[in-house]
């Protein structure tokens, strides 16, 4: 390979961005500028399917390799994916040109410099997923924070600003003790270098404190329970681009740190915290839904049904079973379309009523069918019913708690009947129903760019549902080598002892 | 016979504020020639370092004044960031009607002081380059002489300062009575771990610079005099005098007491964790900026003693890195600062950027990226001085250092993101001017594009500064 593929997918939004950002802002070049980062987001979504066609999937080898001298000596740029990673690249490539599509009028002001922002982000966000060395995963990791900082708290709602500090603190508070771990981790071995570190393997008595640290990171932006509390406020008050970014994306590099840093680095003391780990995403899928079940506002009950979902995620990763990885991928792949696809949903209506409170809503389904029935596809994904994308994740991870613990896994299943509960009865409290207000009765259907949209996201969430196997082959052979990996570490402890 | 010609850079210098006052004695309204050919001297001066080969390792006049790679590398710092700082001060002085022929030379001298410091391989010389830019210093914080706060700040610098340097000279003395030498070489064949008398030595000396970086508990004069001073000479003393004072703070603890390092070591912890944790906490009740930088400062002067702690040289390394960094950041935040004008006024207060970025959509994306820079949030350079320092303070399993520095910057974070919440979150107010002189808007640039480029490349820096062996 000789073109460097993986770098210009890092670089081609942040050139956009920079592009954006120096040209001349008057009024009438806003729609350019859109223009502009509509075109750069999908020729690089394009290039990420062109990265999936050339993607070997028979092989659990980093694929695409890009090593460059760094800081001399010390750090090197590298960057390479497996069939783990390549998903959320093309995930994250997928949804950013739609959260560009969606901008309109709900952006009144400095629409360009909220272009910028969503480029940026996604320049960091695919780092993120490829990045083969810690320290540059942790460049990418934080340097989230800024772009997102900003969507929130400029372009945001009420509270914007103190969801904004309160999202930007935790996130910032979790990470130091990655960055303490990941400076031990260079020391204790020497390199910083992912690959390596898998072949060389972390002496055991480090483990423990290794883990916890990376773990005080990952589990505050997934987010679990009880450090989930930024996510509802984030989300609230971010505007629906923000939400869809935070929600489809932002939250799966925790996952995504999980299977590749916690299990892949530290097997022994992953084993060890099972336990720990099962707890807290039990109280999170069914403390989460039960608080969901309250909610009033929708972009609320939406947050929370994200942190059972990712509850969901996290108790996949640790079942170390075949299914459970993979479903825990998928389940991952899917939420992100869906909660996607729910949060733009809510935006749709929120631009033409203003309020996200359910008690305002009744009733669309006389006046606007169309969305009727994408937000019915939405729900039945978020529910995870057979056909949607949202069953497979569920079911596989099921299956993979079923093998470990039968208590788990039952309790967990609660939490399936539990989404169902506050998903449908939101539903049928905004679709459903007489038409209580006027306002109601004046609100149009979903328009062109909307349906684009929304109806890509239909197609998928669908096709995903029928037909899971392009993203199941393509982690495969990963997952089994990491499980693999995973067990030869164990049992080589265990004769040591 | 000496070699002169490695102090020619001195030389230079000392008659270039010669000539320049019989200038300005001679010649009616020269402020402003004084002004530039203060800037070229320093320009000169800058020349006439880097035409000696910078690895030289020279000793002159008895082994008192030390021409190595630290010094070298130390005055191009300190020169350059005189530079930067008078470039971007121009118009400020202007403005605020202290455009004497006095400035420019006061600055100069003082900066001939930090050289001296730099250079010194000898307690008397130190003490000597110590006191030249520290009495220049005390009259820079008070020029601004109809203004209250200024002539305030010029005391309290000159009365706590003086007292400092008593502590520092009785440090000195002691040292001398019980190793018999002023020489720092000579004192490091000398030492001895069970002398109880060159441990006071020791701690008074480490208290009087500790003084001079404002570093907590000796931290107190740091706030009123930023706050008082005029804002050009602020930057100068976030910057300047720190450098001087860390170089002379590696040499004296690394060379002559490197091997009583446990008698030193836990001090100069203890002053890290509280200038870390101090800077941080008591920022965020700061209303005024200049007064906000001033503990911003003493909390990242507790990063750079934290890597000097560590008593390896990656943890020295680490901390010239540090202020190095440092450097760029407080130039490019003042740089901002003195773009706040608006008839012929200067601002100073928080509240003064409300809504900054609406008008002003450049400035304000250069505060951003300064603001997220100084609280250490990657990919801005910022990170990359924190990361260095915490590189060297976990090699030496210094875990609780580590994880205290990385929570007090999360703490601070927040008074960052307060100002940036400020510029970019609030209702906007009357526009600033937008005219401002050539000098500032270039430094403002180049240490910009330094903070938010550097990520690209960071081997460079790193390089230079790899070849600083004090050990």
């Amino acid at each position: 390979m000789n073109f460097p593929i993986l770098s210009s997918l890092i670089l081609l939004p942040l050139l956009g961005a920079i592009f954006i950002f120096f040209s001349k802002s008057k009024s009438n070049t806003y729609l350019t500028s859109k223009y502009l980062a509509t075109f750069v987001s999908f020729v690089n979504f394009i290039l990420s399917l062109y990265l999936w066609y050339l993607f070997d999937p028979s092989t659990a080898e980093f694929q695409f390799l890009e090593e460059q001298s760094w800081i001399k000596g010390f750090i090197n740029y590298k960057v390479g994916i497996d069939g783990i990673s390549v998903l959320f690249i093309i995930l994250t490539a997928f949804i950013t040109p739609l959260c560009v599509v969606s901008v309109n009028s709900n952006i009144k002001y400095r629409l360009k410099d909220f272009l910028v922002a969503i480029l940026v982000m996604e320049s960091l966000m695919i780092g993120v997923f490829c990045s083969l060395d810690l320290v540059i995963f942790y460049l990418f990791f934080e340097g989230g924070l800024i772009p997102m900082f900003l969507i929130i708290g400029i372009w945001g709602g009420e509270r914007r600003v103190y969801s904004a500090f309160k999202f930007f603190l935790y996130t910032l508070l979790g990470s130091i003790l990655m960055l303490v771990a990941i400076i031990s981790i260079y020391w204790i071995t020497g390199t910083t270098d992912i690959t390596y570190l898998y072949s060389l393997g972390i002496d055991e008595k480090y483990q423990y404190l290794l883990w916890l640290a990376f773990f005080s990171s990952f589990a505050v932006k997934t987010p679990m329970w009880p450090v989930h509390t930024w996510l509802p406020d984030a989300h609230v008050e971010a505007p629906t681009a923000g939400s869809v970014l935070l929600a489809a994306i932002l939250l799966k590099m925790a996952g995504y740190g999980f299977i590749r840093f916690s299990v892949g680095l530290f097997p022994i003391a992953s084993e060890y915290f099972i336990p720990l780990i099962y707890i807290l995403s039990l109280i999170a899928i069914v403390y989460t839904s039960l608080v969901a079940l309250m909610q009033e506002d929708m972009k609320k009950l939406i947050a929370y049904s994200s942190v059972a979902h990712m509850g969901f995620v996290t108790l996949g990763i640790f079942t170390f079973t075949q299914q459970g990885l993979e479903g825990s991928i998928f389940q991952m792949i899917s939420h992100g379309l869906v909660s996607a696809a729910l949060f733009l949903s809510v935006g749709v209506i929120y631009e033409r009523m203003h309020t996200r409170l359910i008690a305002n809503y009744g009733g669309l389904v006389s006046v606007m069918p169309k969305y009727a029935i994408v937000l019915m596809v939405f729900t039945l994904g978020a529910v995870g019913l057979p056909g949607t994308s949202g069953f497979i994740g569920e079911f596989l991870i099921l299956i993979g708690a079923f093998k470990k613990s039968f208590l788990v896994a039952t309790i967990a299943s609660i939490g399936v009947i539990l989404s169902a509960a506050y998903m449908l009865w939101l539903y049928k409290r905004v679709v459903f129903g007489e038409i209580q207000k006027n306002e109601i009765k004046k609100l149009t259907d979903l328009n062109k760019s909307e349906i684009f949209i929304l109806y890509s996201l239909v197609f998928l969430i669908v096709f995903f549902g029928f037909y899971p196997e392009p993203l199941l082959s393509t982690t495969q052979i990963s997952v089994e080598n990491l499980i693999e990996m995973y067990n030869i570490n164990l049992n080589s402890n265990l004769i040591e002892k | 016979m000496i070699n002169l010609n490695f102090i020619y850079s001195e030389i230079f210098i000392c008659l270039a504020i010669m000539i320049l006052l019989i200038i300005g004695v001679f010649k009616k309204n020269s402020a402003y020639l004084i002004y530039n050919l203060t800037i070229l001297s320093l320009f000169v001066c800058l020349a006439l370092i880097l035409n000696f080969p910078i690895d030289a390792n020279v000793e002159l006049f008895n082994n008192s004044y030390k021409i190595d790679y630290l010094s070298s590398f130390m005055k191009i710092l300190l020169i350059l960031s005189g530079i930067f700082v008078l470039l971007s001060s121009s118009k400020y002085i202007q403005i605020v009607k202290i455009n004497k022929i006095e400035y420019p030379i006061l600055v100069l001298s003082s900066i001939t002081g930090m050289m001296v410091m730099i250079s010194s391989n000898d307690l008397i010389l130190f003490y000597i380059g110590l006191e030249l830019q520290s009495l220049a210093l005390y009259v820079l914080a008070s020029f601004n002489r109809d203004n209250i706060l200024s002539s305030e700040s010029g005391l309290k610098y000159f009365v706590l300062s003086a007292l400092s340097s008593g502590l520092l000279l009785y440090g000195c003395s002691l040292i001398y009575g019980f190793s018999s030498s002023t020489n720092f070489d000579l004192i490091a064949e000398n030492v001895n771990k069970d002398s109880y008398g060159l441990t006071f030595g020791i701690i008074f000396i480490i208290t009087g610079l500790a003084f001079k970086i404002s570093a907590v508990p000796f931290h107190m004069w740091a706030p009123d005099v930023y706050e008082g001073s005029p804002t050009s000479v602020t930057i100068f003393f976030a910057i300047l005098p720190k450098i001087a004072a860390l170089t002379v703070f590696i040499r004296i603890l690394y060379v002559p007491f490197f091997n009583i390092i446990d008698q030193w070591q836990i001090i100069i912890i203890f002053l890290s964790i509280a200038s870390m944790l101090f800077g941080s906490i008591a920022a965020i009740g700061q209303k005024n900026l200049k007064r906000l930088i001033a503990y911003s400062s003493i909390g990242h002067m507790g990063y750079a003693l934290a890597g000097i702690s560590t008593g390896t040289n990656q943890g020295i390394q680490s901390s010239i890195t540090y202020i190095s960094i440092y450097l760029f950041m407080n130039l490019a935040f003042f740089a901002c600062l003195f773009m706040l004008r608006r008839d012929e006024k200067y601002f100073e207060n928080i509240e003064d950027l409300s809504g900054l970025s609406k008008n002003h959509p450049i400035l304000s994306f250069s505060f951003l990226i300064v603001l997220f820079s100084l609280a250490g949030i990657p990919p801005l350079v910022g990170f990359f001085a924190k990361f260095y320092i915490f590189t060297a303070v976990i090699e030496q399993s210094m875990y609780s250092l580590a994880i205290i520095g990385l929570l007090s910057t999360v703490i601070a974070a927040f008074y960052y993101l307060r100002i940036i919440k400020v510029i970019y979150f609030d209702a906007e107010k009357e526009k600033f001017e937008r005219n401002h002189n050539i000098g500032l808007k270039i430094s403002l640039t180049i240490s910009t594009i330094f903070i938010l480029f550097y990520f690209i490349y960071p081997s460079p820096l790193i390089e230079i500064i790899e070849k600083i062996n004090i050990i």
